[in-house]
């Protein structure tokens, strides 16, 4: 929606509360973001502040005589000494290769903000260990492996080392900055003077022009105590508290990660331009390529090169840039080449600095050393991917708005005269009354448990928008209790916070409060939530959140949450609408049915509460290219529930980008068709037979492989793998895939490459491996890997490749929702290796409930093919569930022909029958019916 | 089908039509029906997908693109996907459909067979009486067709007359003015003189008068200094006249008397300012009077504004407002302007007889032309109105000029066919254009089941607003429904009998069947 909200807030909101003239100013500036609306770091006193440090030599120094070690914790304090502000460090090493490094000052004035919620857990640690010590520093030994932590005193940095390597240095180009809290000097006297500078301790380089100033106050230098922004001042009572650190990867070239941002998946070098930005926002009409800040912020970066993969976790919930310098950045790739042939070249090496407004450093180092080691990494310390009701997987049917029930009806309808299946059909912002979220629009909408049933009758679900802002209304129920147990959100005086959003004036729940999640949870309780059933759930948009005359469009920094500012908390409040959200799901089937929201905004550790899309996109052809990288740098940091809206959210879609988006959201992980308030009708039969048909072909093409992508997701909430992903994931020493984002792998076995380019006529996708080879999954055509293929496309084409060496179960036959598919057969595609093998795993549980979890209710099996003999054996022993699935056929490419197929089962063999294309050396085994929980072989003969 | 007994059993296998059964022969190898290839019997229906036709699974949800026949005994038989076979959900009123998922389906056909029956009975109903209607409609738009043809050629033939008579009255007018012309001529000739020579007699009284006021002492001259003390006349602005400039505008002299006065006159008597401090009259006053030349009798103007005023008065109280009240419509005495004491003199009665003579003649040749346009309106509207496309047999020619309405919870739709739709806030506010006529737009076998209107009123970041007329046979003509399926893209849902069927006697009911 909306939003907005998905929609559209500025405009809205200019349309509602401006003038005409304003309308004109949209018109002029159509379909590109308004920059004025939102910072540079320039604009951003903080940012600016620190950024116009350079590296140098760093003026702290660690006190090693202060050297604490307790098993796993060291402690060491840190002096400024330009400022002589003592620091205290910290230094854990973490289960499972993790450092974790706090630094915060000894004595702060007051505590400083550390952030809550995002790890599941205290991550457990290891002993530490002192490997030596002198005057000059500390070495110590980091776990069983030759890894050590070289911590340096004078001056102070910390390198961590295996064998003869430096795998990551901080501080090493003396950006560690902290700016200390202190009282504002103009209005309080400091009698000791203990004040040096008002400004960034680190900067040793400014020192002269930092006392010129000093004699003036800090109410001369900018941004301090109060800034400005537009119209929009931040009072700043604690004054400046920002932070910064900077980290080096020697032998690094490639960075990934810290979405949100609507860029390259590959992350650029920041210099000359702004740094890449995290501050959760509302932006309308976003622009493509650069690094400007975007709904949601996971403060994670991955490091990769050949030989290992590490990962960088800034646990910070404020305003955040990350600056990026390379010192192969400008090189072309012969200027490499000559660097190499002459041997002058220095080591490739990427800096990285992160600067938050606030709060304390403390980060954890992932070290690795294979991409699949740092997810589990990080899904250690954050947790994993929620695992979504199955039907959630499917086909989501959403729009700005369906009209009223009727409309929803004849919607549900045409899906069934059209024969194309889906799962859910989505309510935006009017669906409520007067956006009062949690109620239903009395005419459009008055009976919506007969809708509901109506939809239930079908198997299908629904999904209805909640929002945070809250409508001040004393008539309404929401508002009246939140009032009343003064859960608000205060402004800086006190007083509840209120902006303007959809439904006008507006409260903000105070989500950092527990107390108020559980009664927002509670709300979702059929009882409270009027008209709710269960095949409704939840959409959490505007949780940025989104105030559409705020600073730019999201909350002033000075509100309070408790003692708390916002500024502290500012890139978390999302995800904590949505944890209240999906807690309320799960509460009101008494904790037995999985939870549904989707969200806008989000931090680290959201993919524990469902799933997020891209916002406010729009129908351009680069909008459905960008979206590639966009949901593959979200899945590299734990959000594997990712989409985009399909066919754009502003504007008309042409036909050929509609049906080329649905050809590319139907091989991504959530979804959904979505379109704006002003744009024509979409559902997928209106453009024309030919292209109904070929809609319906790709959404049924993706009900086939809900086998497939269930199991991946149960494997990304087991292991924190990613289920889209770049190919270097699965090809980390093959360089050549290390900037490919126009295609992906679904999981391991499947590759995707989309066509998103107008009039394309031929695509050429890379298919890694050598030595490997890959099936065209709709011809099954045989390719090599380690190549590059050109592929001729027409409209009806999407080049999906099925690796060799993997089995994918699919089911088949599609109807018209997933749960109608629950008890049917499956498929098998074992696509064999150049040695004949393949492998694979099914997993079936009832789709919906937690019984997979508390009662062990789940079948999962190894699938594999060995010595011409496909077994099905069992990788959960205790584990009970019986399924009606069987297995209807096996389809086996790059077989040669048996004499003979014979089904071993229960000590008895049977035969069976089976047919062989040998233009393309498929066999098919037909029917041969056993059970899909059974332990059995086919044998080959 | 529907008055069959009781059902007889066929036997052939699940989901197979009666019209395919030959197909399907138990015992014998069937082929697929596209003859892609034959299998042995108990591979029909085994569940499992062998022909890429689906024929071999009419039972089963095997094949992706096979078809279900369910009988439907009662009610109408029909044919669902595949997919549908087994899903849970009930798609046949017979049930046929889920015999192995557990739903509880219930047989309906019977009741819904009686509904269609109903609905069905209805619409016969409706049709045979809207038919007539139609029949009607059709003469009658013939008729009136034929009546407008006829009309327009009778005007066209008067037409010509009118445009005679128009021309032989543009001679008598033209004629008639040319005298008058003259005689106006001369009068104002006659009077700009005799206004000239009174302008000549002032300004002598002017300069005799400044005479006497700038000869302070009296001695008969007017001396150098005397006129120094009119600062006004200082040609450089300096704002002092001094002695040589005073010499200057007195002709080089000292002084002069009276008669040589004369010269200096015109040099001064743009800038003199009298002593006595007359008003000047163009300065003052009359900054109301709009000039007196408007040829409307205000009188009546202002009359008819008062009645208004007072009749409208308790309705429009706010409406008036405090500039109204101050400002009456009572002045209308226009203040004589002072230098043209005198209004041009009323004409002489030959000029005014030859102007009346010609006011008669514009009068008449006016009165003329305008039959005559109005006449031109006319044919030009009938011709318009036989020019639309009202159908087939003209049978939509009723709904020209009319108007229909449907009132919503907040709109009131307004559409007028052939011409345009509305949109009104039903509590107040602009009405905004939904589309104007565009064009029949149906499906090619029968274009006249769709009106699109279009470019209507904008809409923002969007298109013109666009409605879609989508006519059903009905007894009344009434707008039924309206709705926005599309942002800015309406549809109304519009009865007529005009689109009514000839009602076919087709095997709908039982009866007819009997009777044939």
């Amino acid at each position: 929606m909306q939003t907005s909200h998905c929609h559209t807030p500025l405009n809205n909101y200019r349309m509602g509360l401006l003038s005409v003239f304003c309308v004109c100013l949209f018109f002029s500036s159509a379909f590109a973001v308004d920059r004025g609306n939102f910072k540079t770091c320039d604009q951003s006193s903080f940012c600016k502040r620190q950024r116009a440090l350079k590296p140098g030599q760093s003026p702290y120094r660690a006190l090693l005589e202060t050297l604490e070690l307790s098993d796993s914790r060291l402690t060491l304090q840190l002096i400024n000494d330009n400022n002589k502000v003592h620091l205290l460090l910290e230094l854990y090493r973490l289960q499972g290769n993790m450092t974790r490094v706090k630094i915060n000052e000894l004595k702060p004035l007051k505590p400083r903000f550390e952030v809550p919620d995002v790890l599941i857990a205290e991550p457990p640690t290891e002993p530490l260990s002192v490997l030596s010590k002198d005057d000059n520093g500390i070495v110590l030994s980091l776990g069983a492996e030759s890894q050590r932590l070289i911590v340096s005193a004078r001056p102070f940095r910390l390198d961590i080392m295996e064998g003869p390597e430096v795998l990551l240095s901080l501080n090493s180009r003396g950006l560690l900055a902290f700016e200390h809290l202190h009282l504002r000097k103009d209005t309080q006297a400091q009698p000791d003077g203990a004040e040096v500078k008002e400004s960034v301790d680190g900067d040793q380089q400014q020192d002269e022009v930092e006392k010129d100033e000093d004699g003036e106050g800090d109410k001369e230098q900018d941004g301090l105590w109060e800034e400005t922004f537009k119209s929009h001042t931040d009072t700043k009572p604690n004054g400046p508290t920002s932070i910064s650190l900077d980290f080096s990867l020697p032998g690094v070239e490639h960075v990934y990660g810290i979405p949100e941002h609507a860029d390259d998946l590959k992350l650029k070098t920041t210099d000359g331009g702004d740094p890449y930005r995290l501050y959760n926002l509302d932006v309308f009409q976003y622009e493509l390529y650069n690094p400007m800040a975007l709904y949601g912020s996971i403060p994670v970066m991955l490091a990769h090169n050949t030989q290992r993969t590490m990962g960088i976790f800034w646990l910070n919930a404020a305003e955040t840039w990350v600056d990026i310098s390379s010192n192969t950045a400008g090189k072309t790739v012969f200027g490499k080449m000559l660097d190499f042939v002459q041997g002058s070249s220095e080591k490739p090496q990427t800096d990285i600095r992160w600067i938050s407004e606030s709060g304390i450093i403390d980060v954890f180092i992932m070290l690795g050393p294979k991409p699949s080691d740092v997810f589990s990494q990080y899904a250690s310390l954050t947790g994993t991917q929620s695992f979504p009701p199955l039907a959630s997987l499917g086909y989501h049917q959403c729009r700005w708005n369906y009209n009223d029930q009727e409309d929803v009806k004849s919607v549900d309808q045409g899906f069934d005269q059209h024969d194309i299946p889906y799962d859910f059909i989505w309510l935006d912002i009017e669906h409520a009354d007067g956006k009062r979220y949690f109620t239903w629009d009395p005419h459009k909408f008055s009976q919506p448990k007969e809708m509901l049933q109506g939809l239930m009758d079908k198997r299908r679900k629904m999904v209805a928008i909640v929002d945070p802002h809250i409508k001040v209304d004393s008539g309404y129920k929401i508002h009246s209790e939140i009032t009343s147990k003064d859960f608000y959100v205060k402004n800086k005086d006190g007083r509840n916070y209120e902006g303007w959003c959809w439904p006008g004036n507006s409260g903000y729940p105070d989500f950092t409060i527990p107390e108020m999640r559980a009664w927002w949870a509670s709300m979702f309780a059929y009882d409270q939530y009027e008209g709710s059933m269960e095949n409704l759930f939840t959409w959490n948009d505007m949780n940025e959140p989104s105030v559409f005359n705020g600073p730019e469009v999201t909350m002033h920094k000075d509100a309070l949450h408790g003692k708390w500012e916002h500024r502290e908390i500012h890139n978390i409040y999302g995800l904590y609408v949505q944890m209240a959200t999906a807690e309320g799901q799960i509460q009101r089937s008494g904790g037995v049915e999985r939870p549904f929201v989707l969200t806008r905004a989000f931090f680290a550790g959201s993919q524990r509460f469902g799933a997020v899309w891209t916002g406010d996109n729009a129908a351009e052809w680069g909008h459905l290219k960008i979206s590639i990288p966009m949901c593959l740098s979200l899945g590299l940091v734990g959000v594997s529930f990712c989409g985009a809206d399909i066919g754009g959210f502003f504007k008309n879609p042409s036909t050929e980008l509609l049906v080329r988006w649905y050809q590319t959201g139907a091989y991504q992980p959530f979804f959904r068709a979505h379109a704006h308030l002003d744009t024509t009708r979409r559902e997928p039969w209106l453009f024309g037979p030919e292209n109904t048909a070929l809609i319906r072909e790709v959404i049924r093409q993706r009900y086939a492989l809900l086998p497939y992508w269930y199991q991946l997701f149960f494997q990304a909430y087991r292991t924190g793998m990613p289920v889209m992903r770049p190919l270097w994931v699965d090809y980390p020493k093959d360089t050549v895939t290390f900037t490919i984002d126009d295609e992906f792998l679904i999981g391991s076995d499947l590759l995707v490459h989309p066509i998103t380019e107008e009039g394309s006529r031929g695509v050429t996708a890379y298919l890694p491996g050598a030595g490997e080879v890959w099936y065209d999954v709709h011809t099954f055509q045989k390719h090599n890997g380690a190549q590059n293929l050109y592929i001729p496309v027409t409209l009806s084409s999407i080049p999906v490749f099925q690796r060799g060496g993997s089995i994918i179960p699919r089911k088949d036959r599609v109807r018209r929702s997933s749960a109608c598919m629950e008890n049917d057969p499956y498929t098998l595609y074992v696509a064999l290796s150049p040695k004949k093998f393949a492998r694979g795993k099914l997993y079936i549980d009832d789709g919906h409930s937690f019984n997979y979890d508390t009662k062990k209710e789940f079948i999962h099996r190894s699938l594999t093919f060995a010595n011409n003999a496909l077994t099905s054996s069992n990788l959960c022993p205790d584990c009970n569930f019986l399924t009606s699935s069987w297995i209807e056929k096996v389809l086996i490419l790059g077989a040669s022909k048996p004499s003979k197929v014979v089904l071993k089962m229960d000590g008895k063999e049977t035969p069976v029958d089976f047919e062989f294309d040998s233009s393309m050396s498929v066999l098919t085994l037909r029917k041969p019916g056993m059970n899909a929980g059974d332990d059995w072989t086919l044998l080959l003969q | 089908m529907l008055h069959l007994g009781t059902p007889v059993e066929i036997q052939r296998p699940r989901g197979v039509p009666l019209t395919k059964k030959q197909f399907y022969v138990e015992n014998k190898p069937f082929t697929c029906l596209d003859g892609s290839r034959t299998i042995s019997f108990d591979r029909v229906n085994d569940d499992y997908c062998d022909c890429k036709d689906g024929s071999d699974e009419p039972g089963t949800a095997a094949c992706p693109n096979g078809s279900f026949h369910c009988t439907n005994a009662g009610y109408r038989p029909m044919f669902i996907p595949s997919s549908r076979i087994n899903d849970g959900i009930c798609d046949c009123c017979d049930t046929t459909d889920e015999y192995n998922s557990g739903a509880k389906c219930e047989n309906t056909c019977k009741e819904l067979g009686r509904k269609e029956r109903e609905v069905l009975q209805k619409m016969a109903e409706i049709t045979k009486e809207g038919f007539l209607l139609k029949q009607h409609l059709i003469e009658e738009a013939k008729k009136g067709q034929q009546e407008k043809q006829s009309k327009v050629t009778d005007m066209q033939g008067n037409k010509k007359q009118l445009d005679e008579k128009v021309e032989v009255l543009r001679t008598v007018k033209e004629t008639a003015e040319q005298p008058e012309k003259e005689a106006k001529e001369r009068h104002l000739k006659a009077w700009e003189e005799q206004k000239a020579a009174i302008r000549l007699e002032k300004d002598k009284a002017k300069m005799a008068e400044a005479f006497l006021e700038l000869d302070d002492n009296a001695d008969g001259f007017v001396s150098v200094s005397e006129l120094q003390s009119h600062a006004e006349l200082d040609a450089d602005a300096d704002g002092t006249l001094t002695e040589t400039e005073a010499q200057g505008l007195m002709g080089g002299a000292e002084q002069v008397d009276t008669s040589t006065f004369e010269s200096v006159w015109p040099n001064i008597k743009d800038k003199y300012h009298s002593e006595v401090m007359e008003t000047p009259p163009d300065e003052v006053k009359e900054p109301v009077v709009d000039n007196d030349s408007e040829p409307y009798p205000e009188d009546d103007i202002s009359e008819e504004e008062d009645e208004e005023d007072e009749d409208d008065y308790h309705e429009d109280d706010d409406k008036v407002s405090c500039g109204c009240v101050q400002a009456p419509p009572t002045i209308k005495t226009p203040e004589k302007n002072h230098e043209d004491e005198e209004a041009m003199p009323s004409y002489d009665a030959d000029t005014q007889a030859l102007i009346d003579a010609a006011q008669k003649a514009r009068d008449d040749f006016e009165e003329a032309e305008k039959a005559l346009r109005e006449m031109d309106d006319q044919i030009r509207n009938i011709e318009k109105e036989l020019s639309f496309d009202f159908g087939p047999d003209a049978e939509f020619t009723y709904l020209y000029s009319q108007c229909y309405e449907l009132t919503t919870g907040e709109y009131i739709y307004r559409l007028c066919p052939f011409n345009r739709v509305s949109q009104k806030p039903k509590y107040g506010g602009s009405e905004t254009n939904l589309g104007t006529w565009g064009s029949w737009s149906g499906p090619e076998n029968n274009k006249y089941l769709l009106m699109k209107y279009d470019h209507g009123t904008g809409c923002w970041q969007g298109p013109n607003r666009s409605t879609t007329v989508k006519l059903t046979c009905g007894k009344e003509t009434v707008v039924t429904s309206t709705s926005e399926p599309s942002r800015c893209e309406y549809l109304i849902e519009f009865t007529t009998p005009a689109v009514c069927q000839e009602p076919a006697n087709t095997d709908l009911s039982p009866h007819d069947h009997e009777e044939l």
